[in-house]
């Protein structure tokens, strides 16, 4: 994976703004009571829920441990259906096929549905850099193509606007059409749709992802809510899908399985509005559909994946569920983690696809509360993956010199029980004395990095050891 | 074969311990022609009467709209009642479907259009393969007498569906697909779209909105009889 666009070398600072950003804070508060309330509700309604967790974790484990399979029969069932199947290696071949199927059929305007692989590969300024025109079409995708930002959220890329930005963006956009009050979502709305059909109706590609590849029958699947991805896919004359190698799944009931877990952990949703499975191009007698059908499918790291300590993070069907139960995604928003991929998921993308120096940041940003893993309808070990980071991150002498000095100071101290008790009781005695009136500490010296954004809590009576000691003898 | 496919194959093949290739090759090929069904919610596992009422339940729910005629033949007047309490014209583009072509249109005050929607077209009628109870969802199945445009271009989406085509599960649906053998040829339609409710988006400060580039309604209206 080539790392151009990553910025998450600067998590500090840009997490340190994000705290900063009101906007962002006040976008970020409502993620618990929509997405997140909105799953819990969808779990409620479904007494199978967690079983089909495990199903679907059961399918992912099969077919990762067949890839090389499923990836071969998966090609031949596209190849017996009509459509492409090309491999790319990295982002370089990926854009490098995309854009040479844009030049065969001389593309100027080039639609898009939702994709994640087309972010992590930059296609955009690159179909730009040689004369064509890429549209998003997805409303959040649409927006932040217009403020010239990545996605902030795998499901929901614009979250970190307000409305007023919105009306903003669209003023300054849309001159032709009547400018709208922040308050006039339903305006927003209508003009996106006048904007956008327009360029449905004139695109020469369509570019989508895909959630889902099927290796019984060739077909590609998305998963979509407004429509775009299917208007994306259905007028252009060729459709091109994007997906990473680890999106196959064996057959259409397996498909299904995840299916239930999907949209309820995603949006809370029983299911999105539209699923669509599409296989080849246009058949004979067809009213409408693509005339050619191309699947570009991206390694960019993947595989390196398999067999490692972070091989489970390929179950992982980007619903977005971690980000949104994630006390530090909530706090700090998707830009701060400067990657494709944010929150816990992308803690552990990205450092896996990219290198740990790339973002070594990243896995130490999180509380390992195991939010994320309680939620994750694959049931990704995520917190286990930070911890691993971490561990490379301390082995590798890229953790900074303070940490470690700090660290290699405690073990010196822990490999010397009756030292480690004296200090520790000592300790605990002269912070409870003076902390014990208010029973927490607005600032420490030595531990000004804690006390600048929040108390540390005084101790409360002896050491746990002290304790131990004393309730083992009675 | 490239070698960007090579490449990848080795590397992925690297990765996967792997003892007995031949077993392994045995129990793809198996998965592969198998089709097992995976856990299927208990929701479903009431009679054909109450998966209708399922159906209807859930659908409405996502913001469809739902109608129950007796006969087909009742089509044109349910949808120009329909069209007319929203105010709209009695225009449609109709999938050229056996189904709806042996209807009487002419009877009624509808105008209809038997082709592919065109952008201006606002209303588009359609035939479902099926409707699966369990989610409130509409399959449509691509074809010459069902093109898939119909169901998101005009705003509004009128889908015909026979009271015995609404089923349980999605797992149901795909067997009925696989033996229907609609594709010509195919296993499968080119194109199958499962729609369950109106066009929607939370782009906007996370509020649910209807109506984005797909239909901003959909009116379902399931025959009873045929």
């Amino acid at each position: 994976m080539t790392v151009h666009h990553l910025t998450s070398r600067n998590f500090k600072e840009k997490s340190t703004a994000a705290l900063e950003d009101a906007v962002l804070q006040g976008n970020l508060l409502k993620l618990k009571d929509n997405f997140l309330a909105r799953r819990t509700k969808a779990k409620e309604s479904l007494p199978e829920f967690d079983d089909l967790r495990d199903a679907a974790v059961v399918i992912k484990k099969h077919t990762i441990a067949h890839l090389d399979l499923y990836l071969e029969a998966f090609e031949a069932s596209v190849n017996a259906s009509g459509g492409h199947v090309h491999w790319a290696r990295d982002d370089t071949e990926a854009r490098a096929i995309v854009l040479n199927i844009c030049k065969q059929e001389n593309a100027k305007t080039v639609t898009k549905g939702k994709t994640m692989v087309g972010e992590e590969i930059a296609i955009n300024p690159f179909l730009e850099a040689h004369g064509m025109t890429p549209i998003e079409t997805d409303l959040g995708e649409y927006i932040i193509q217009l403020a010239k930002e990545p996605p902030s959220h795998i499901i929901a890329p614009a979250i970190h606007k307000n409305r007023q930005q919105v009306a903003d963006l669209f003023n300054e956009h849309h001159p032709h059409l009547e400018p709208r009050d922040a308050d006039d979502v339903d305006g927003m709305l209508a003009d996106a749709r006048i904007v956008l059909r327009e360029q449905f109706l004139k695109a020469d590609v369509g570019i989508t992802g895909a959630n889902f590849l099927i290796a019984e029958t060739g077909q590609t699947v998305i998963v979509t809510n407004e429509g775009n991805g299917d208007l994306t896919q259905l007028l252009p004359r060729v459709h091109i899908a994007l997906a990473g190698i680890e999106k196959v799944v064996p057959t259409l009931e397996d498909t299904m399985t995840i299916m239930r877990v999907l949209a309820r952990s995603a949006t809370g949703q029983e299911m999105s509005s539209y699923t669509t499975f599409s296989a080849g191009g246009r058949r004979k007698g067809d009213l409408d559909g693509p005339e050619a059908f191309h699947v570009v499918l991206l390694d960019n790291g993947r595989s390196k994946l398999l067999g490692s300590p972070t091989e489970d993070i390929l179950r992982c069907i980007r619903c977005g569920c971690c980000l949104n139960a994630c006390p530090v995604y909530g706090k700090i928003g998707g830009h701060a983690y400067g990657s494709t991929y944010s929150g816990p998921v992308g803690a552990v993308l990205t450092p896996s696809l990219a290198g740990l120096s790339e973002a070594h940041h990243l896995p130490n940003a999180s509380s390992l509360c195991g939010r994320c893993e309680e939620v994750c309808p694959m049931r990704i070990p995520i917190p286990k993956m930070l911890r691993h980071f971490r561990e490379e991150e301390v082995a590798s002498g890229m953790a900074p010199a303070s940490a470690r000095r700090g660290i290699a100071l405690w073990a010196w101290f822990a490999s010397r029980p009756g030292l480690y008790r004296t200090m520790t009781s000592l300790t605990t005695g002269v912070l409870s004395l003076f902390g014990r009136k208010r029973g927490r500490f607005s600032s420490l010296p030595m531990a000004g990095a804690w006390t600048a954004t929040r108390d540390l809590a005084s101790p409360q009576g002896k050491s746990f050891q002290s304790q131990w000691a004393r309730r083992s003898k009675s | 074969m490239s070698e960007a496919r090579d490449a990848i194959f080795t590397r992925v093949r690297g990765g996967i311990p792997r003892s007995d290739d031949a077993a392994a090759r045995r129990a793809v090929a198996e998965r592969l022609a198998g089709h097992t069904r995976g856990l299927q919610p208990q929701r479903i596992a009431i009679d054909q009467e109450a998966l209708v009422d399922l159906f209807a339940e859930n659908a409405q729910a996502v913001d469809a709209t739902v109608s129950f005629i007796n006969s087909a033949g009742d089509l044109p007047d349910a949808i120009a009642d329909y069209l007319r309490s929203r105010n709209m014209p009695a225009q449609a583009a109709i999938a050229p479907h056996p189904d709806l072509d042996g209807i009487d249109w002419s009877a009624s005050t509808m105008e209809v259009h038997r082709r592919a929607p065109k952008a201006d077209d606002r209303i588009g009628i359609n035939r479902c393969f099926a409707a699966v109870a369990e989610t409130g969802t509409l399959v449509m199945a691509s074809g010459p007498d069902s093109p898939a445009t119909m169901n998101f271009l005009p705003e509004t989406h009128i889908a015909v569906v026979a009271a015995s085509e609404i089923i349980g599960s999605y797992e149901d649906m795909w067997d009925r697909l696989r033996s229907a053998n609609r594709g010509s040829g195919e296993a499968l339609p080119r194109t199958v779209n499962m729609i369950t409710g109106t066009s929607r988006t939370g782009d906007i400060e996370q509020t649910l909105q209807t109506g984005v580039h797909g239909p901003k309604a959909l009116h379902i209206v399931v025959v009873k009889e045929g």
